[in-house]
């Protein structure tokens, strides 16, 4: 009989990450939808970015009142789950706080005590989020793409904290031989009083009833990951690590082009004879990105790393004056379409089938992607170094190079550059008259 | 003035057997445009005032292909870009400078790629160099004490990390520097990246130029400073639509040295 809490425990925590297990399959398996790139270069800055960036935070402070409670809440959230090693422990060996039995009770004390601290500050850290999203209105977190589910994730996310760590501090203030220990209960005991003359064997289902809603809870909450805009925690720390390390303002060469326009410059080519041998395995590559596959697995990366914070939207010169780009909304709607693709190829046995839709025009129109001035002010903004630009100019490619779908105005200035080597309709022989004119 | 200006290309070079200390890459805007003329002629003044060894590429420059990659054509961006770099390696080009920082990204970030590889720096990089060397002396002149604020250009600060270059040279002016609450890292684009220079912009509820011009000048200026041709034309048409052409000018950090000295 006593052994049934331990089975029970032991097949709700199986079940609970073998869940989890399943779902970062296959977001593994939907990241790998996004064509290769070499990204092997400078390991060692590699990982300096992603202790700086990820772990140190260094991008989430440079707005000074979100970042300092996203630090407490990040460091809240790792730290107290060393409390729940122990309860995973207690849970499977069917005992009662196991590191009283194996730590000097002033250092227990001393490590619930801070939890407690911490649990505290996480909660109060996520009211005031909650009052920046709600009450403040925030206009980040109000954006036409912040609707329906990305706002309720938002808030759930926070709902969950506040729950975990009521939880924690309940769990604690209604174990009366911890507080008979009266070390680490630094805030539990201020709990305490609400429990005054309730009898022990009530306290101790209290007590248990926190235990069991703690756990199950954070297993619940390690599965709503994957659905959820939190999936950050996990992925911010390869996402900083594959970030791009180059100048920002550097664009990628297109390998396919660079081959084609040597052949076209070279006078040795003569492009009507038949092809050298072995090139016709050489597929015409599509041009661009229309849909998700087209693009690289770093930018898949990106999208399922993507925090919806909004940070990147709130410094978009476009977004700022009232266009529709919005660079937040670029990685949300490579998201949802990298789920829907991948939703489509577990119903179809692993194989995709046309479903008539693609990332571009059914989720991003032309309009927002050419309402972009590649400033980078949204790279540069990305607490979790993603780049929307490099989809924005993808598309773009696809746009232009697949589609010939230019607005008019781009058009005439590439013609002019093709004609005459300058966006505008100038002789290029007159390209030095500039020092004889007075 | 313009019969001083002392302009030799590359061509001249090479058929006296000589090579420059450096190529200046004047650009389209720089070579078409006529506000972006002004800060080409600024600029060669100074280097003439210098001695500084330059050549042109003059009718052999082309565009480098900026505006077609980043609109999405690859296809052009190389082509140009191949065709200049036939041309400069053919020069033997190891150093370059230029007033643009759309050339300068290009040619710095993205020709290496397809074998350009060339030491480019930003006319406020080289202009600081020769400063520093000796060859060229600030000083304030009719620019002391002015408050200037200066525009930072998203493919020179952002994308290239160059900021303290011409802040560098604006307070050699003795002038007050003043920042912008969104400058450097944070400095909001004048609209005309992306391209988005030679077409109207998307519906929205109003201009970036006009949205940065604001900006400025909350932080008053008599001179709103630029590094870059087109934030130059974004932020001049932003103060005139705000009617303030009278009290605020919008000049090169070139100029504003040329000026200075009376050039
Ligand atoms: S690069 Fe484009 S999307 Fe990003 S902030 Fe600038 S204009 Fe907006
Ligand atoms: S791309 Fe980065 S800055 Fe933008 S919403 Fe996502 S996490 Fe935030």
């Amino acid at each position: 009989m006593s052994y049934l809490s331990n089975i029970l425990f032991a097949l709700i925590l199986i079940a609970g990450i073998g869940y989890f297990i399943r779902n970062i399959k296959k977001l593994i398996r939907n990241i790998k939808l996004g064509k290769k790139v070499d990204v092997s270069d400078n390991r060692s800055q590699r990982w300096r970015n992603m202790a700086m960036i990820a772990l140190g935070q260094s991008k989430m402070v440079r707005r000074p009142v979100s970042g300092l409670l996203h630090v407490i809440v990040y460091l809240g959230f790792i730290i107290i789950n060393l409390e729940v090693l122990e309860i995973v422990l207690d849970g499977f060996f069917g005992t009662h706080r196991l590191g009283l039995k194996v730590l000097p009770v002033s250092l227990y004390g001393f490590l619930i005590g801070t939890f407690e601290v911490l649990a505290c500050l996480v909660f109060i850290s996520v009211i005031i989020f909650w009052i920046r999203r709600n009450l403040l209105k925030l206009s980040r977190f109000w954006k036409s793409e912040m609707t329906s589910w990305p706002k309720n994730d938002g808030n759930f996310i926070l709902y969950f904290e506040m729950v975990l760590m009521t939880l924690f501090l309940v769990m604690n203030a209604s174990d009366v031989e911890f507080q008979a220990l009266n070390s680490g209960n630094i805030i539990s005991q201020y709990i305490t009083p609400w429990f005054s003359g309730m009898d022990t064997s009530v306290l101790h289902v209290i007590e248990r009833a926190a235990w069991w809603l703690h756990i199950i809870g954070i297993l619940v909450f390690l599965n709503y990951l994957y659905f959820s805009k939190h999936l950050h925690i996990l992925l911010a720390f390869p996402n900083t690590f594959y970030g791009n390390l180059k100048p920002m303002g550097q664009m990628t060469n297109v390998e396919s082009v660079t081959k084609e326009v040597k052949m076209m410059m070279d006078p040795n080519v003569d492009p009507f004879t038949a092809p050298v041998e072995g090139a016709e395995d050489d597929v015409p590559e599509k041009f661009g990105a229309s849909d998700v596959q087209d693009l690289s697995w770093v930018q898949l990366l990106n999208a399922y790393t993507c925090t919806e914070c909004g940070r990147c939207t709130s410094e978009c010169p476009a977004n700022q004056t009232g266009k529709k780009l919005s660079p937040r909304k670029i990685m949300m709607d490579t998201r949802d379409r990298l789920e829907e693709v991948g939703k489509n190829l577990d119903a179809n046995k692993g194989e995709f089938k046309d479903d008539g839709k693609q990332l571009l025009d059914d989720y991003i129109s032309k309009e927002e992607l050419w309402a972009c001035t590649s400033c980078n002010a949204c790279v540069e903004a990305c607490p979790v170094s993603i780049d929307p630009l490099s989809i924005i100019l993808e598309m773009r490619r696809y746009l232009v190079m697949e589609q010939s779908a230019a607005p008019a105005e781009l058009n005439s200035m590439m013609t002019n550059i093709e004609n005459n080597g300058a966006p505008w309709p100038y002789n290029q022989m007159d390209r030095l008259n500039w020092k004889n004119e007075a | 003035m313009s019969e001083l200006l002392k302009v030799p290309t590359m061509a001249e070079y090479m058929a006296e057997g000589k090579q420059p200390e450096v190529l200046f890459w004047v650009g389209c805007a720089g070579s078409f445009d006529d506000r972006a003329k002004k800060i080409t002629k600024a600029l060669v003044k100074l280097l003439n005032k210098a001695n500084v060894d330059f050549a042109v590429l003059g009718t052999e420059e082309s565009c480098t292909g900026d505006p077609a990659k980043r609109a999405g054509n690859e296809f052009l961006f190389q082509m140009q870009a191949v065709t200049n770099i036939e041309v400069l390696n053919a020069y033997e080009i190891k150093k370059i400078v230029t007033a643009c920082p759309h050339c300068f990204n290009t040619i710095k970030n993205e020709y290496p790629g397809l074998g350009g590889t060339y030491q480019v720096m930003h006319h406020t990089q080289f202009l600081k160099s020769l400063l520093d060397e000796g060859r060229l002396t600030i000083e304030g002149g009719k620019f002391k004490g002015k408050r200037i604020t200066f525009h930072d250009p998203c493919y020179l600060g952002r994308a290239n990390n160059v900021y303290e270059a011409p802040r560098d040279l604006i307070q050699k002016l003795e002038a007050e520097l003043i920042e912008m609450k969104n400058c450097r890292k944070n400095g909001l684009c004048c609209g005309a990246g992306g391209a988005q220079m030679f077409k109207d912009a998307e519906e929205g509820d109003k201009e970036v130029n006009i949205e940065r011009t604001e900006q400025a000048l909350t932080v008053k200026p008599e001179i709103i400073a630029a590094g870059c041709p087109f934030c130059n034309t974004m932020m001049t048409d932003g103060v005139k639509a705000k009617e303030k052409e009278s009290d605020v000018a919008v000049m090169d950090v070139a100029e504003l040295i040329a000026n200075a000295q009376d050039l």
